[in-house]
């Protein structure tokens, strides 16, 4: 009884680490960013152009890893924009993300025609020796892909840098009161910066896990929503990257289940069970909007305020 | 030497005229760039662009119907950003005024259109309606992020109306193809001549005129405008924040379902998919149209007529020089990318630090 | 003391211009080792700036600046730190969420250097015992007094090193007892060889503290004198260009009927923390009812609570005989109650509208300004016409939007509207706060004139002449409580000061 569950159970877990790593990917990077003081909505976008700079890429390689890198890259320079729009011309954050996210929609469709219908390289999964062969676990976190174990890298090290490191300390103070940062010899426009940039990156690696281990194509709009799902989940972590992990396998878990209810054919409507990652999503913010309500913690406080030393 | 930005006292009213235009120039020269690389010569596609919305009679019409949407969704979002809710979920809440405004229909009701459109309208308007007011009700009670919320329940409407064409409603003659049976005629908007504009346009100007009034004229108009400038400041003034959002985001939600009541009564003649056009859904189209008007109704009426040649003269290079219609998207993007830089130095001076003027006090 | 000792800084010919105004005009000062040296001045007279130039905050349009001998460019406030310059400014430079020591290492390592916390503990320990600046290392900042979080300023600037300290009106927020107790420390750090800039308006203090002082005046240095030589009267003098004596008003004798009734309230602050514990009093018709207190002592809250932005948790508010207790910020403005609000950039004005706007921000409902569900545009410009010229307020035109005003211009602003209105109560919070001696005085003067009309005031404030000189009673606020009522005629800053610090009125007595 128990182990026929298990057979049902974990491939579905195994799903759901997949599943929730590009959004972890894009959440890691928007932490880094909100933590400095910038939102960037912008994600949906970045994670578009991402996917298909990974693509082509990797497609014209032939190599997946050198699509994870132009990819890395690609987002990296398109959240310049974001950069240098909310942080030296001090433009409204929102609209900025908002318009980002629209540039790279239109820019991704662009380049992506030729790539429609193209099958490219993909990462393949490999078997962690010893510890794949952990019960359960094993199989759900170690025989997963490559990308899926540089997240597991990743976090621990987005975490120790956020928290243990004077780079941290800096990128949190500059969050929370640029003033005082500024006033110590610490560059709000630099640490900026470098954080947009760094998220911008981190959704261009989210995107190409879409295009080259998830699937391994190109479709039109196929981050379908990913990026501001990921908003929600910064919320939900708390601006904490080892939290993100758990919001994303938690999104991931639902995108999982229902794709698997579909697919075993439950008397569900296949359009209710697809807004199934939508409305949890939605329930995971009303949740994490409540508990910030009581405890009263929340954003970081200079949060979508654009910073200027003169200003009198 | 370095660069910084000082505020100016009072804004620069020439640069407010200039930035715009400028925008425009600059952003077509940017996707000039783009259609070079892919060997197309942006000069011909521009021309074929321009000659096809406002050079004929028949694409001007085109470019009033797409026009008409765009100006009910954006004076909707423009209203809510003019109390700095960010309502980014027109398209979801023009989906759903579409389904509402198809369910009047489906149930069989056999009236005259003067009863069906009213009905109709009432049900495109409740359905949007509703469906922004989740997002500020969250936002009014637990304080919950609005672009998040707004944004998702896009998704959310446009699986609820896949849910029906696919499914309760989907007509059964229609070969396989997601969509209801055609509208009778009495809930078919009125149109002119032999084009293809409806009495929608007509609607969506005199909510254009009621929304001055109301936005720039009225006490409540004057609530909204505070509490969009200084929310602490409209607390202080006596002005009732929660009850404002419910209320703006009741009439925003129901233009938007209004816009999506127009399309399927004046235009698809049936609600199916893709009511608004993928490439550059009508919705988010809004939010840059709203943006580009400063959030002033008459702006809102002239940017969506531009939006709408836009979109005519992509169509028209789509077809004929096999062009990705998504540099729709790219020149509104980049358009809205400009004013925002140019609006700061509408704002603000740039002034340039030289080191001598140290040494010469 | 000052005799023979090096030169620390020299700053000479600086000039520092914002849009539309010379901050600093050529301004000269020398700064020598082991000195504490008072920069004296009014609000807006440009010692902030002054002192903000030297720790590279702002970049001057002119002048040079010299420490220890050697002439210097701070392009930004790390070069001002290499320089071993620190500065407490008057509003902290804390992150709340950290804690003092992380507060205190922020910006001390680079990259992915990791912080060694426990190591820095040790050293602030050590550092707090030196000086004799009381602080737990562990501690958040947002659980700090603003006393404490002061000595963690002044501990970060030890940390590094710093021989050169510049504090910008550090007694602002301190009980007289707690300014005592920060002079200790500053005697001890000058014994020590550090060079100290002290700014202040306070002469008292100026003359206890400090070896020499040099004022400024509209932007310029008016004079540097060694403190042996001078005394109060002649700094005041060169401080405001005349003599200047603060009038008693005349108290009104018969009181009218209470207009407004606080009953055992209490209140929680924005985060969720109790900010007002069994508040009560009562004010009449023509009477002033002073609240004296340390900033964040519950005066924001109660301000808000008597004018119905703020809803107590418990207890009773009585206006005109009538319970508001439940009621919103609209019934209370219905029932005649104004309030001029501490902050007037945040809360009191819309900064992009015009003034005529901003004139009927609190009044647009008044069948007055009103046309239907229309806004009587026409009313709004006649009446912001009426009140420019009554009130002299400076501006190009009533379209002008409100951020363009100067400081005391915004005020008159807001006291005109708050003002003209048919009010009963009127609630002020730090009326006078950064306005020159002109405006301070015609707003004294306007709020004694509304209560010989039979006004009743509730002035909030951290000026205890301002309020000694204006009010009726003086109330005292600590961590929300009342500590005590006194007459202001009876009253004294001594024993106001006890009361500030937390004693009831019984133990002061």
């Amino acid at each position: 009884m128990e182990g026929s569950l298990l057979i049902l159970v974990v491939p579905i877990l195994q799903a759901a680490v997949r599943s929730g790593t590009p959004i972890l990917f894009v959440c890691i990077g928007e932490i880094y960013a909100e933590r400095s003081g910038i939102l960037n909505v912008g994600l949906e976008g970045l994670m578009l152009v991402g996917a298909i700079a990974g693509f082509t890429a990797g497609f014209s390689a032939g190599n997946p890893v050198v699509g994870v890198f132009a990819a890395a890259i690609a987002g990296a320079l398109f959240s310049l924009i974001h950069a240098y729009v909310t942080i030296t011309l001090r433009a409204d954050q929102i609209v900025s993300g908002l318009t980002l996210t629209i540039l790279g929609t239109g820019i991704s469709g662009f380049f992506g025609k030729p790539m429609i219908g193209q099958v490219g390289p993909g990462f393949d999964q490999i078997a962690i020796p010893g510890l794949s062969k952990i019960p359960v676990l094993g199989q759900v976190l170690f025989q997963q892909d490559a990308m899926v174990y540089l997240s597991f890298v990743l976090v621990p090290i987005a975490w120790w840098v956020m928290y243990k490191t004077h780079l941290g300390l800096s990128i949190r103070s500059v969050g929370e009161n640029p003033a005082t940062a500024d006033s110590l010899g610490v560059s709000v426009t630099k640490v900026r910066y470098g954080c947009v940039l760094f998220g911008g990156a981190m959704a261009g690696l989210g995107g190409a896990y879409l295009s080259l281990a998830y699937t391994t194509m190109w479709i039109e709009q196929m981050s379908g929503g990913r990026g501001w799902i990921t908003l929600a989940l910064v919320i939900f972590a708390a601006w904490n990257p080892a939290r993100a992990m758990l919001g994303a396998y938690l999104f991931g878990g639902a995108d999982a289940l229902q794709l698997r209810i579909q697919a075993v054919g439950i008397e569900i409507p296949t359009y209710f069970l697809m807004m199934l990652p939508y409305v949890l999503t939605i329930g995971i913010l009303v949740l994490a909007s409540r508990a910030s309500l009581r405890r009263r913690i929340g954003a970081p406080a200079a949060l979508a305020l654009p910073y200027a030393r003169e200003e009198r | 030497m370095a660069m910084r930005l000082e505020l100016r006292l009072e804004r620069s009213r020439k640069l407010e005229v200039l930035v715009p235009v400028v925008s425009v120039l600059l952003s077509l020269v940017v996707c000039a760039v783009l259609l070079l690389s892919t060997g197309t010569n942006p000069l011909t596609a521009y021309g074929a662009m321009l000659k096809e919305a406002f050079g004929t009679s028949y694409g001007f019409g085109e470019v009033l119907v797409k026009a008409t949407p765009l100006i009910l969704c954006g004076l909707g979002v423009m209203l809510a950003f003019k109390m700095m809710f960010w309502n980014i979920g027109a398209e979801g809440q023009l989906h759903m005024g579409a389904w509402g405004a198809t369910a009047v229909v489906m149930t069989g009701w056999d009236a005259s259109a003067w009863l069906m459109i009213p009905a109709m309208m009432l049900g495109g308007f409740a359905a949007g309606a509703l469906w922004a007011l989740i997002p500020a009700y969250l936002k009014v009670k637990l304080n919950t992020n609005e672009i998040i919320t707004t944004l998702l329940l896009n998704y959310v409407a446009i699986l609820w109306v896949a849910h029906f064409i696919y499914g309760p409603w989907k007509d059964p003659t229609s070969f396989g193809f997601p969509m209801t049976k055609q509208f009778p005629d009495g809930a078919q908007l009125l149109r002119f001549g032999d084009s293809r504009v409806h009495l929608g346009l007509v609607f969506a100007l005199l909510i254009a005129v009621a929304l001055y009034f109301i936005q720039e004229k009225s006490r409540w108009g004057f609530e909204i405008a505070v509490t969009g400038s200084n929310p602490r400041a409209a607390e202080y003034a006596g002005m009732n924040a929660g009850r404002n959002i419910l209320l703006v985001m009741l009439l925003s939600g129901g233009l938007a379902g209004i816009a999506g009541m127009v399309e399927v009564s004046g235009i698809q003649l049936k609600l199916l998919k893709d009511i608004s056009p993928h490439a550059a859904p009508y919705g988010y189209t809004a939010i840059i149209i709203a943006w580009l008007a400063r959030r002033n109704p008459w702006g809102v009426v002239l940017v969506s007529i531009l939006m709408g040649g836009l979109y005519v003269g992509g169509e028209t290079v789509q077809i004929t020089m096999k062009l990705p219609v998504n540099i729709v998207l790219i020149i509104q993007a980049l358009i809205l990318f400009f004013v925002l830089g140019g609006d700061i130095l509408s704002r603000y001076r740039l002034v340039f630090d030289r080191k001598e003027a140290l040494s010469g006090g | 003391m000052v005799g023979g000792n090096k030169i620390a800084v020299a700053l000479s010919g600086i000039t520092k211009r914002f849009p539309g105004v010379i901050a600093n005009d050529q301004v000269d000062l020398e700064l020598l080792e082991g000195e504490i040296h008072t920069l004296l001045g009014e609000n807006g007279a440009g010692k902030s700036t002054l002192m903000n130039v030297l720790t590279g905050i702002y970049r001057p349009d002119a002048g040079t600046i010299s420490i220890w001998g050697k002439a210097v460019q701070l392009e930004n406030p790390k070069d001002a730190i290499e320089q071993g310059i620190g500065m407490v400014h008057q509003s902290f430079k804390l992150v709340p969420t950290h804690t003092v020591t992380e507060n205190i290492v922020l910006g001390l390592g680079r990259g992915l250097a990791p912080v060694k916390i426990e190591e820095a503990q040790t050293k602030v320990a050590e550092l707090s015992a030196q000086y004799g600046v009381k602080v737990d290392p562990a501690a958040y900042v947002w659980q700090l007094s603003i006393g404490e979080q002061q000595r963690v300023e002044i501990l970060k600037i030890l940390f590094r090193g710093a021989k050169i300290l510049l504090l910008d009106e550090p007694t602002a927020v301190l009980t007289p007892q707690e300014a005592d107790e920060l002079f200790v420390t500053l005697r001890s750090m000058r014994a020590k060889g550090h060079s100290i800039v002290f700014i202040s308006h306070k002469l008292d203090e100026v003359m206890a503290i400090s070896d020499r002082v040099t004022v400024l005046r509209g932007g310029k240095n008016v004079g540097t004198v060694l403190v042996k030589d001078t005394n109060p009267q002649s700094l005041s003098n060169l401080m405001v260009g005349r003599e200047i004596k603060f009038a008693t008003f005349p108290r009104k004798e018969a009181l009218g009927d209470p207009v407004l009734e606080v009953e055992g309230v209490h209140a929680l602050n924005s985060r969720g923390l109790p900010a007002l514990r069994d508040i009560t009093f009562s004010v009449a018709a023509g009477e002033i009812l002073g609240f004296a207190g340390v900033a964040g002592n519950g005066q924001q809250e109660l301000a808000e609570v008597i004018t119905g932005l703020l809803e107590p948790t418990a207890g009773s508010v009585r206006v005109n005989g009538v319970d508001m207790t439940r009621e919103s910020a609209r019934r209370f403005i219905d029932a005649g109650v104004s309030y001029v609000p501490a902050d007037r950039h945040g809360v009191a004005t819309v900064a992009d509208m015009s003034l005529s706007h901003n004139f009927v921000l609190r009044r647009y409902r008044e069948p007055k300004f009103a046309k239907g569900p229309f806004l009587n545009f026409a009313a709004a410009v006649g009446y912001a016409r009426r009140l420019i010229k009554e009130f002299n307020i400076s501006t190009p035109s009533h379209a002008t939007p409100i951020r363009s005003l100067s400081g005391g211009n915004l005020q008159k602003v807001i006291l005109a509207r708050e003002m003209t209105t048919r009010h009963r109560l009127l609630v002020v919070m730090s009326a006078t706060r950064g306005l020159d001696v002109g405006a301070t005085e015609f707003v004294r003067e306007t709020l004694n004139e509304h209560r010989h009309k039979g006004r009743a005031i509730v002035l909030i404030s951290e000026d205890l002449e301002e309020l000694l000189s204006l009010t009726n009673r003086i109330a005292v606020l600590f961590h929300g409580e009342i500590m005590g009522i006194l007459d202001a005629d009876k009253a004294e800053i001594a024993s106001l000061g006890l009361m500030m610090a937390g004693q009831a009125q019984a133990e002061v007595a």
